[in-house]
């Protein structure tokens, strides 16, 4: 295995580890949803996700595009295998996406009680979706070429736990950011409800991790035995600390440490689990037998290097804006009105604008050979935008 | 194409690869095409979209009028709703890559990958800064909070360069070898970007998406003027969607000639199911209408030597008929034929509205008075769907039977799940709860506008 073959591997399981921090605590929000029906914690969920959601998801596309170029026959094989839990988180993210644009439309959260129920369900059972097809993978339920079982493949022990795990995890998350952000608004009730939610959370979705170890011992010994040696267990042992870490920081009130606290520990389970699966990506499978050739690995480092180049300024701005508060609350407004410019004649424009259709038409029809193809094409698209200024009426000065 | 791909040899060996069960074919191409359907005219708002927003704001900044900054705000709105549903619905459709066409992505994904893997980094971005732009407004500076928006035009049109570099890409394979049915020497790079099948997909699809969201949103407004709401508001609202449109519409008819020229060359099975000619002709007509069975056209209006005029801008031009083809490498005709006489037909009669709309803004300067023409409008917003919608079953379903066209076909790309029915089932259900959902916001979101000031904005209920 070269390192080549290896690298968007570990993009990938950064990419999980994005996607379980970061969108698995806007799906713990459903959560607290289900379980109030107090309006101020209620709009809090809505308010606190609502820039972050959407970027947050995209990890999850990150990693399956990612998994199908660089190693497509293991997502073939997982897809043919985990087919009826993958089209279940399917559709689950259907109904969550589109009772949060609802929401959008709506007068705030008691104002239709159905489309807070559909989005607070939904997003405590994507989670348990795709928890299950991770554990069909970690306990070796999929074979490389397809054909495992349709259901024992997800509905067994490993896969259960994972799944549970998964939606306690993602509420605990979910519960430390809330009251974060429940303080950084001033909003001390909704704070102390959900620091109490973080914490019942917290301590339950330990337990469960170290009672899981049980389950992970009986069904799947080859992970167990992964989780118990060597880097899975530093792992184990680096989430188990850090866990503790960020539960005693909830405790003492101090909560935007803790957010960092308590994703860092779910980043070592999710690490964890790779490094217990290691060398195998499937039973049988090395990671040097999945990998694509070369010329498509090396596409994909210089895309994902490119990519994550424009991408990670990008979220550090929006993480930025919203953990400084600046998309909280209105600031005051201030003169908008900048000077008119010279406006270029219409019926000049419009005159260019016919001009380059008339010209770039002749070029696109009867033009001999693609380069005057190409010049007419590029001479009739520029006929759009300038047509365009030059058909719309000048703003009157009586709207201004 | 720079290379040669043995087709026929190819094959058989990719079919031996997937020996897979082929039972529910019909229902996985079908849920496919559902899938698409529903997500494809979100996609023209994500393109299009933006960019009338940003117009709008960047009008008002530049004039001080408070009437486009309010349908800038507005329109943000419906913006950002539209393109949640638009990412759920493009992460079904990844999903689908692999549960329903898991041979297809298992044996290509190498291939084509990297377009998805780009565009999923557009995505990211447009992500990133709808958050900003829409929950930014009055808590950035407004110069930066037009900045923002920036980057949500800009992306919008990288992602879907990169969706289409893959349809491409499958509508005219290369990049890559297949030696005793695996597929080796790939070279992505040039299978995606050196492929000049996908430039006129491209622009015929960019300009779509101003038609779509144009003449949609116009529509609603149309709606509201016929109703007697003559407001400041309602004209900004419809002048600057429906002058998008109008400019985009006469260019489209002009490049869906190339496009058509293009599939002439590189797909002439597709050009004769597009007329269904069944016979090799020369001096090839246009049937307007009718059904095709048993080699020809029935009950439709001809027009003498039209198809060969449009495919090689020659009345003598010979064109190879259905018949020339291997039976068993024959797209659906009568799909692909009134798919494709929708698409033209509504596109023509939407080019004839914007020639006229352009007519009078021109020549008498002003916006057009009559009812009828308002009427039309109102037509043209699901016109302009519909039309979208055919033209992506010309090409999908008229590069039938193929997946990747020449080289592997749809039946053997086909899961073997035997749940497809049942998920089918669901999905049109889910699907249809969505679009009433979207339907109701988007009422919603006309009726009972949102404050426009953060000042009429009850403090504890916030502006989210």
């Amino acid at each position: 295995m070269t390192f080549l073959q290896l690298l968007p591997l570990l993009f990938i399981l950064a990419g999980l580890i994005l996607y379980t921090v970061l969108a698995g605590a806007d799906l713990g929000t459903g959560a607290w949803q289900l379980s109030t029906r107090d309006h101020g914690l209620r709009s809090r969920v809505y308010d606190s996700i609502g820039p972050v959601w959407e970027a947050n998801h995209v990890w999850l596309i990150f990693v399956l595009t990612v998994l199908w170029t660089a190693y497509p026959s293991v997502f073939a094989a997982v897809c043919i295998t985990l087919v009826v839990p993958l089209f279940l988180a399917a559709v689950g993210l259907i109904l969550r996406g589109t009772a949060y644009a609802l929401h959008g439309a709506s007068n705030g959260p008691d104002d239709h009680r159905e489309i807070d129920a559909v989005f607070g369900l939904s997003s405590v059972f994507t989670p348990f979706a795709l928890g299950a097809v991770v554990g069909g993978i970690a306990s070796g339920r999929v074979p490389p070429g397809g054909g495992g079982d349709q259901w024992s493949s997800w509905l067994n022990p490993t896969s259960i736990l994972v799944g549970a795990l998964a939606v306690v995890l993602g509420a605990y998350l979910a519960a430390v950011q809330l009251a974060a952000d429940a303080v950084r608004v001033g909003d001390d009730a909704a704070a102390a409800a959900f620091r109490r939610r973080a914490l019942a959370s917290g301590v339950l979705a330990g337990a469960l991790a170290v009672g899981g170890l049980v389950v992970v011992h009986a069904d799947a010994p080859r992970l167990f035995h992964g989780l118990t040696h060597g880097a899975g267990l530093a792992c184990v042992i680096v989430s188990v600390l850090l866990g503790l870490l960020a539960l005693g920081l909830v405790w003492r009130r101090r909560l935007d440490p803790a957010r960092f606290a308590a994703g860092a520990a779910v980043a070592a389970i999710v690490a964890g689990w790779v490094v217990a699966q290691r060398p195998d990506v499937l039973p049988g499978l090395t990671v040097a037998e999945a990998a694509a050739p070369t010329s498509t690995l090396v596409a994909v480092v210089v895309a994902v290097v490119a990519g994550g180049i424009i991408v990670f300024p990008s979220l550090g701005l929006l993480f930025g804006l919203v953990l400084g508060g600046r998309l909280d609350r209105p600031r005051p407004a201030e003169p908008t009105a900048v000077p008119a410019g010279r406006r270029v004649r219409a019926g000049l424009l419009g005159r260019v604008a016919l001009a380059c259709f008339v010209a770039g038409a002749g070029l696109t029809v009867f033009g001999p050979g693609p380069a005057l193809l190409a010049v007419g094409i590029v001479l009739v698209l520029a006929a759009a935008p300038l047509g365009f200024l030059a058909a719309l009426p000048a703003v009157p000065e009586e709207s201004r | 194409m720079g290379q040669a791909i043995r087709r026929e040899a190819v094959v058989g060996g990719i079919a031996a690869l997937a020996a897979v069960d082929q039972h529910y074919l019909d229902q996985a191409r079908q849920m496919q095409a559902l899938s698409f359907a529903v997500h494809i005219p979100l996609v023209c708002f994500g393109m299009a979209f933006p960019v009338l927003v940003l117009f709008c704001e960047w009008t008002a900044l530049r004039t001080g009028s408070e009437v486009h900054l309010t349908v800038a705000r507005r329109w943000s709105r419906v913006l950002v709703a539209l393109f949640a549903v638009g990412v759920v619905t493009g992460t079904i459709l990844s999903f689908e890559m692999g549960l329903l066409w898991p041979h297809f992505t298992g044996t290509f994904g190498s291939v084509f990958g990297l377009g998805f893997a780009i565009e999923g980094f557009s995505f990211f971005v447009e992500a990133i800064f709808i958050g900003i732009y829409v929950y930014g407004w009055d808590r950035l500076s407004p110069r930066w909070h037009l900045a923002s928006g920036i980057p949500i035009a800009i992306t919008g049109v990288t992602g879907s360069f990169m969706v289409i570099a893959v349809n491409g890409w499958m509508n005219h394979p290369q990049g890559f070898r297949i030696v005793d049915g695996r597929v080796t020497d790939v070279r992505p790079v040039q299978a995606l970007f050196a492929n000049t099948f996908m430039w006129h997909e491209f622009v015929h699809m960019y300009l779509a998406s101003f038609i779509v969201a144009g003449f949609a949103l116009a529509a609603c407004y149309a709606v509201a003027l016929l109703r007697g709401n003559t407001s400041r508001y309602v004209q900004v609202a419809l002048t600057i969607p429906l002058t998008a449109a109008a400019v985009a519409a006469p260019v489209q008819v002009l490049v869906g000639d190339w496009a058509a020229r293009t599939v002439a060359e590189r797909q002439p099975v597709k050009l004769a199911a597009l007329e269904g000619l069944g016979q090799t002709t020369t001096g090839a007509p246009v049937h307007v209408g009718g059904w095709y069975s048993d080699g020809e056209v029935h009950f439709g209006l001809p027009i003498p030597r039209l198809l060969s005029i449009l495919a090689a801008h020659d009345p003598n031009a010979t064109i190879r008929g259905l018949s020339s083809f291997p039976a068993d490498a024959l797209p659906p005709v009568n799909v692909v034929r009134l798919a494709f006489q929708t698409m033209v037909g509504l596109g023509l009669a939407m080019a004839l509205l914007a020639v006229c709309y352009l007519w009078v803004r021109f020549r008498r300067g002003r916006a057009p008075r009559s009812a009828w023409f308002y009427r039309a409008v109102v037509l043209a917003g699901p016109a302009a769907v519909v039309a979208l919608i055919a033209g992506w079953v010309t090409t999908e379903v008229g590069r039938q039977p193929w997946v990747v066209y020449g080289v592997m076909r749809t039946a053997d790309a086909v899961t073997g799940a035997s749940g497809i029915p049942v998920g089918y089932g669901v999905l049109v259900v889910v699907y249809a709860g969505c679009a009433a959902a979207v339907w109701w916001i988007l009422r919603r979101l006309a009726g009972k506008p949102f404050p426009d000031r953060p000042s009429e904005v009850p403090e504890e209920v916030g502006t989210t």
